[in-house]
């Protein structure tokens, strides 16, 4: 694998993802703002919609949340892992920083002095998964604060209700994360694999069990709405994951995306690299 | 019912607004969020005037002095702020999620507004850059001075009479 190849694709996922959504997270809002009862509620879709538009069209930022720099990286088991991968990632964001543009949102937590482009310890964030075969994929998952301030992790007793307790903070912090929200759970675990667990269901979107629509219909049963206004549509899509966890434990982790579910992939091979 | 206003806007101007009213705007927004609040808290004199002004929380994505991208970023953080900025003059906030907590600041004197959020590129068609004011604090913290042309819709979502479309999402939650 060559290193621009990495540098050129990473910049192409950050910009793509900034600009254009995914076609089915387009459709799904569109599908709400026809089924949405509430005046208030349709007119904040119908913005959104014509946000998506315009974004597009221009090629410029849905919002000016940009967000930090997150990856999902799907490492094939054959490919060598090539030294430069992390360094290479990091330039891309540098580049598009500057090329898309990006704004520059990355403080240090203490100082809250600003990096200026993005990086630094810890940024960007990569989420490394091995598969089958010899590419590299890489999807840009650019995370706004809003949604992600609105996130949660609890340790509960396991004689607790988790979906309950799900669906009512959910509903309660929805307005504040630019709903419709995306809802991404993880159930079981450790503390930590909890919320692993949160942000792998939001790669994995959309979900499609049972047990993910009936605790979306749960959700949008509250009535907190787009923005918090009031409506029938505070969640678009639900999705839950699980792992075992200690017979004396019930952790639960909930990550929140805002309408604006913002993502695209690229295969990185030997030979050279191409959008999804 | 629907309202064109024009700043700096006036005693009368915010007297005419009711809950789920729209709302556009022509003239003057300051952008503020967290550190500018933090400033204006600790008592710092800000380089503006904010009787009858109108404020952004937003933090928006400027480029050679075009706005690219500016919708509003999560009211809540700064809504216990609520109070000092109306005592300076303000009498618009527009934002996004609302300032429920600290909305009887705005009784009889002021007014929230809801955009969107995340209609960045839809906003920025609205807004130019007349200035920066505290560029220190960069982009997205830093005071910009904006013009609005016939910025809107926005959504009156707390009143100057105390009705509050976010309580009432809320109310209607413990009914079902």
């Amino acid at each position: 694998m060559r290193r621009e190849d990495l540098v050129c694709a990473t910049v192409a996922v950050l910009a793509e993802a900034e600009t254009v959504l995914p076609s089915w997270v387009e459709e799904a809002i569109r599908e709400a703002a026809d089924r949405e009862t509430s005046p208030i509620a349709r007119s904040q879709l119908s913005a959104i919609l014509e946000n998506i538009r315009i974004a597009a069209e221009g090629g410029v930022p849905l919002c000016q949340d940009t967000g930090l720099p997150v990856f999902c990286l799907e490492i094939g088991r054959d490919l060598p892992i090539p030294p430069f991968l992390e360094e290479a990632i990091a330039e891309g964001v540098r580049l598009a920083t500057d090329e898309v543009p990006l704004r520059p949102n990355a403080v240090d937590p203490l100082t809250r002095k600003n990096s200026g482009d993005n990086t630094g310890p810890g940024m960007p964030d990569l989420i490394i998964d091995l598969v089958p075969g010899d590419c590299l994929r890489i999807t840009a998952f650019p995370k706004g604060a809003g949604s992600e301030n609105g996130s949660f992790l609890a340790m509960l007793n396991p004689a607790d209700d988790p979906l309950s307790f799900v669906a009512e903070e959910v509903a309660k912090r929805a307005g504040r994360a630019c709903a419709p929200v995306f809802v991404g759970v993880g159930i079981g675990g450790t503390f930590d694999l909890a919320a692993r667990l949160a942000k792998r269901a939001l790669l994995h979107m959309p979900g499609t069990s049972q047990m993910d629509r009936n605790l979306l219909t749960e959700i949008n049963r509250i009535g907190t709405g787009p923005m918090g206004l009031g409506g029938d549509t505070t969640a678009l899509a639900v999705r839950i994951e699980t792992a075992l966890c200690h017979t004396a434990s019930l952790p639960v982790a909930v990550n929140l995306q805002c309408w604006a579910n913002r993502s695209s992939s690229a295969t990185v091979r030997d030979d050279g690299w191409s959008i999804d | 019912m629907e309202h064109r206003l024009k700043t700096p806007i006036s005693k009368e101007d915010v007297a005419a607004l009711r809950a789920g009213d729209l709302v556009w705007i022509s003239g003057t927004v300051y952008t503020a969020r967290d550190r500018v609040h933090a400033l204006l808290a600790s008592g710092e004199d800000l380089p503006i005037d904010l009787a009858g002004a109108v404020i952004y929380h937003c933090g928006p994505l400027i480029r050679d002095g075009i706005v690219l991208s500016a919708g509003p970023t999560t009211s809540g953080r700064v809504g216990r702020f609520t109070r000092e900025v109306v005592d300076l003059g303000v009498r618009l906030i527009v934002g996004k999620g609302g300032i429920s907590e600290d909305a009887e600041a705005l009784r009889g004197r002021g007014a929230y507004l809801a955009y969107p959020g995340g209609c960045g590129a839809l906003a920025a068609r609205k807004l130019s850059v007349r200035r920066l004011y505290l560029p220190d604090l960069g982009m997205a913290e830093g005071l910009w001075e904006l013009e609005a042309e016939g910025w809107g819709p926005m959504i009156v979502a707390i009143d100057s009479f105390g009705r509050d479309l976010y309580r009432e999402a809320r109310r209607s939650e413990m009914r079902s």
